[in-house]
C-alpha cells in the first residue's frame, strides 16, 4: 500500500546575511495510513521544520513531499490543504479570542464551503460532542476556558474538514498531566474511530510510548533512528536515542530499571548515528 | 527543631482588594531542614510558585496581596519582614528560575552581574577577587571557558549554559537555602538532566538546603529527599520521596502518578481531570509531621 505521506530526500536550509543553517538534511521517511508516527528530538532537531514543510507553510530547499503517492506542489489545491490539518502546541494562542468557539470550529467549513449554513451549525455541534464538549460551548468565547478545553476546540477545528492527516505539534506539552492524559486518550480514540494518521511532534518520550505506533528520532536535522515504538524502546540502536530515553525523569521503579538498562545497554547491532 | 532553615506555618494568601479577593493558599505548612532537599509539587494554579515567592519576600510589598500565617527564615518572619528577607536575597537565600535566559539581564555582560552578586555577600570584595571567584564558580559548574562566559551576554550563551551560570551565581555566596522554581523546565531533556544532577551534586557538597518547586513528579523523584504535594492551595500529601512514590495514599497523588505517561508503556488510564476525592484531607506519612515550635 502507498504510504499516506513520504518525505523524499527532503532538505531545508535557512540562510541570512551570508550565514546558512541546515535545518533538515536529506530526510527520507514514510508515514503509513492509520499510524500515529511520532517525530522526536530536542531543540534544533528539525522537527518543527518537518511540520512546516508538510503543512506547506514554506518550500523545501531540496527533495519533495508525496501525499498518497503524488508530489505536493508549492501551490497546493484546496483538497490538498483540506487533507492535512494542524493542532498547535499552545492552546492559549491557537484560538482567536474575538471569535466564539463555534465560529472558530466553523471557519474551516466556511473556507472550504462544506455544506449549507444549517448543516454547518449541526456539524459544529457534532464536532464539539466528538471532542467531549457541550453544544452550548459554541456560543462562548475562548477567554476563560481552560487549556484542556481550548485544546479540545483546536482538535475539533482540525477535524472539521475531514482531514486524512493531522500534524500534532507538541499538542499536550503545555497541559497539566491529568488534562494531558485526557487529551491523549481523546486523540487516540479519534485516530481509531476516524482512521486518521498522525504526525505527532514531541520531545517527550514517555508520551511517545503511550500513544505512538512508530517513532523517528531526529538530531540536528538528521534522521537518527526510526522504527516501531515497542521495538525502539526494547532495543534502541542509536547512542542518541539511548541518551534521550536515559534522560527522562521517571516515576516508577519499573521505568527506572528500563531506563537504566537502556542508559548502560550495548546495542546489538551497529548504530546509525555517525 | 532548631535545624530548620525555613518553616512555613498555616500560610494563607489571597489576591485582590480587602473586600473582594480570591483565596490562593488555604493554610500551607512546610519545613526545610539544613542541607535537606524538599520538593513542593503541584499543577498550574496549585499555589506552589506563590509559596516560593512569599518565602523569598518577593510578594509582600504588593497592596493586592493579603498573607497571614508565618514564614520563618533565618529568624525573620517573612510575612511582615518581606523587606528584610529581600535584603538577604542572593546571600542567605537564593533563587533559580524556570527560564535562565530571561532571568539574567540581557543588557549587561555576565561578569558585571556576577560581581553584583558577590558584592551583595561581601561589600568590600575587590574587582580582581570577584572575578577570580566568578571564574572558579563557573569552572565548578563545568563551563568550559569561564573567562569567555563572563565576557558574554546571556543571549550569546545557550539555555543550558545560562542555567549553569544561574546555578553558579545562586550558590556563589553559599546561601543556607536555595529555592529552585521549575529549574530546567524550559530546557531540552538531556540538558535538564545534566543541570539537575549538577545542582544536586553542588548543593550536596556544600550542605545547601533546597526547596524545589516543580510540576514534574519525575524530576522530584530524582532530586528530592522529601515531598509535599499541593493541590488548589492545600497540601494533600507529605512524605519522604520513597514513601510517596512507593505508597502514594492521597487520591490526588495517585491520580497524578497514574496519569503520567510511562516509558515502560501500559497505556493511559481513564481518570477525571477533577474529582471531589482530590479535596479529601491531607495524608502525612510516618515520621513526617511538622516540627513543634516556631524557632528556626
Amino acid at each position: 500500500m502507498t504510504p499516506i505521506l513520504q518525505l523524499d530526500h527532503l532538505g531545508k536550509v535557512f540562510s541570512a546575511d551570508g550565514h546558512s543553517v541546515t535545518a533538515l538534511d536529506d530526510v527520507s521517511l514514510a508515514f503509513e495510513r492509520g499510524e500515529c508516527h511520532a517525530i522526536v528530538g530536542e531543540s534544533g532537531s528539525g522537527k518543527t521544520t518537518i511540520a512546516n514543510l508538510v503543512l506547506g507553510l514554506m518550500p523545501p530547499t531540496s527533495g519533495s513531499i508525496l501525499f498518497n503517492g503524488v508530489p505536493l506542489p508549492g501551490d497546493r489545491s484546496r483538497a490538498q490543504k483540506r487533507s492535512i490539518q494542524l493542532v498547535q502546541q499552545n492552546p492559549l494562542s491557537a484560538l482567536n479570542p474575538r471569535r466564539s468557539v463555534g465560529a472558530s470550529v466553523r471557519l474551516p467549513l466556511d473556507v472550504h464551503e462544506i455544506g449549507v449554513s444549517a448543516e454547518r451549525r449541526q456539524r459544529v455541534e457534532a464536532l464539539l460532542a466528538e471532542v467531549g464538549l457541550d453544544a452550548d460551548m459554541a456560543r462562548r468565547s475562548p477567554r476563560g476556558l481552560s487549556g484542556g478545553q481550548r485544546q479540545r476546540i483546536a482538535i475539533a477545528r482540525a477535524l472539521a474538514c475531514e482531514p486524512e492527516l493531522i500534524v500534532l505539534d507538541e499538542p499536550t506539552s503545555a497541559l497539566d498531566v491529568l488534562v494531558q492524559a485526557r487529551v491523549l486518550q481523546l486523540l487516540h480514540r479519534l485516530r481509531l474511530a476516524r482512521g486518521l494518521t498522525y504526525l505527532f511532534i514531541t520531545h517527550d518520550l514517555a508520551v511517545v510510548r503511550s500513544i505512538a505506533t512508530r517513532v523517528s528520532v531526529f538530531q540536528k536535522g538528521r534522521l537518527v533512528e526510526t522504527g516501531a515504538v515497542d521495538a525502539i524502546f526494547a532495543n534502541p540502536q542509536s547512542a542518541y536515542t539511548r541518551q534521550l530515553i536515559g534522560a527522562v525523569p521517571v516515576v516508577t521503579d519499573e521505568e527506572a530499571q528500563l531506563r537504566d538498562a537502556i542508559r548502560t545497554g550495548v546495542p546489538e547491532t551497529a548504530t546509525l548515528d555517525p | 527543631m532548631t535545624d530548620c532553615v525555613l518553616t512555613i506555618r498555616d500560610l494563607r494568601l489571597a489576591f485582590g482588594s480587602r473586600r473582594n479577593n480570591s483565596a490562593v493558599l488555604h493554610g500551607i505548612s512546610l519545613h526545610v531542614r539544613a542541607g535537606e532537599k524538599v520538593a513542593l509539587v503541584g499543577e498550574s494554579g496549585s499555589g506552589k510558585s506563590v509559596t516560593a515567592r512569599l518565602a523569598m519576600g518577593l510578594l509582600q510589598e504588593s497592596q493586592k496581596v493579603h498573607a497571614t500565617g508565618s514564614i520563618r527564615f533565618d529568624g525573620i518572619d517573612a510575612i511582615d519582614g518581606g523587606r528584610e528577607i529581600a535584603s538577604r536575597r542572593g546571600n542567605r537565600v537564593a533563587m533559580i528560575f524556570q527560564d535562565p535566559t530571561s532571568a539574567l539581564n540581557p543588557t549587561f555582560r555576565i561578569r558585571g552581574q556576577f560581581r553584583d552578586v558577590l558584592r551583595s555577600g561581601d561589600r568590600r570584595i575587590s574587582v580582581a577577587d570577584a572575578d577570580a571567584r566568578a571564574e572558579a564558580a563557573l569552572a565548578e559548574v563545568s563551563i568550559p571557558d569561564p573567562k569567555r562566559a563572563l565576557d558574554s551576554y546571556a543571549f550569546q550563551l545557550s539555555g543550558g549554559m545560562n542555567q549553569r551560570v544561574m546555578i553558579a551565581m545562586a550558590l556563589a555566596n553559599r546561601p543556607a537555602l536555595l529555592i529552585a522554581d521549575e529549574p530546567g523546565t524550559a530546557l531540552d531533556v538531556t540538558v535538564q538532566a545534566q543541570t539537575l544532577s549538577l545542582m544536586h551534586e553542588l548543593t550536596e557538597k556544600r550542605g545547601t538546603a533546597v526547596l524545589l518547586i516543580s510540576h514534574n513528579l519525575g524530576v522530584v523523584r530524582e532530586f528530592a529527599d522529601r515531598v509535599y504535594v499541593i493541590y488548589r492551595g492545600r497540601i494533600v500529601e507529605h512524605g519522604t520521596t520513597a514513601q510517596l512514590f512507593r505508597d502514594p495514599r492521597h487520591p490526588y497523588t495517585r491520580a497524578l502518578l497514574a496519569a503520567i505517561p510511562k516509558i515502560s508503556g501500559g497505556g493511559l488510564p481513564d481518570l477525571p481531570e477533577r474529582s471531589p476525592d482530590f479535596e479529601s484531607p491531607m495524608i502525612t506519612h510516618e515520621g513526617c509531621s511538622e516540627p513543634e515550635g516556631l524557632n528556626p
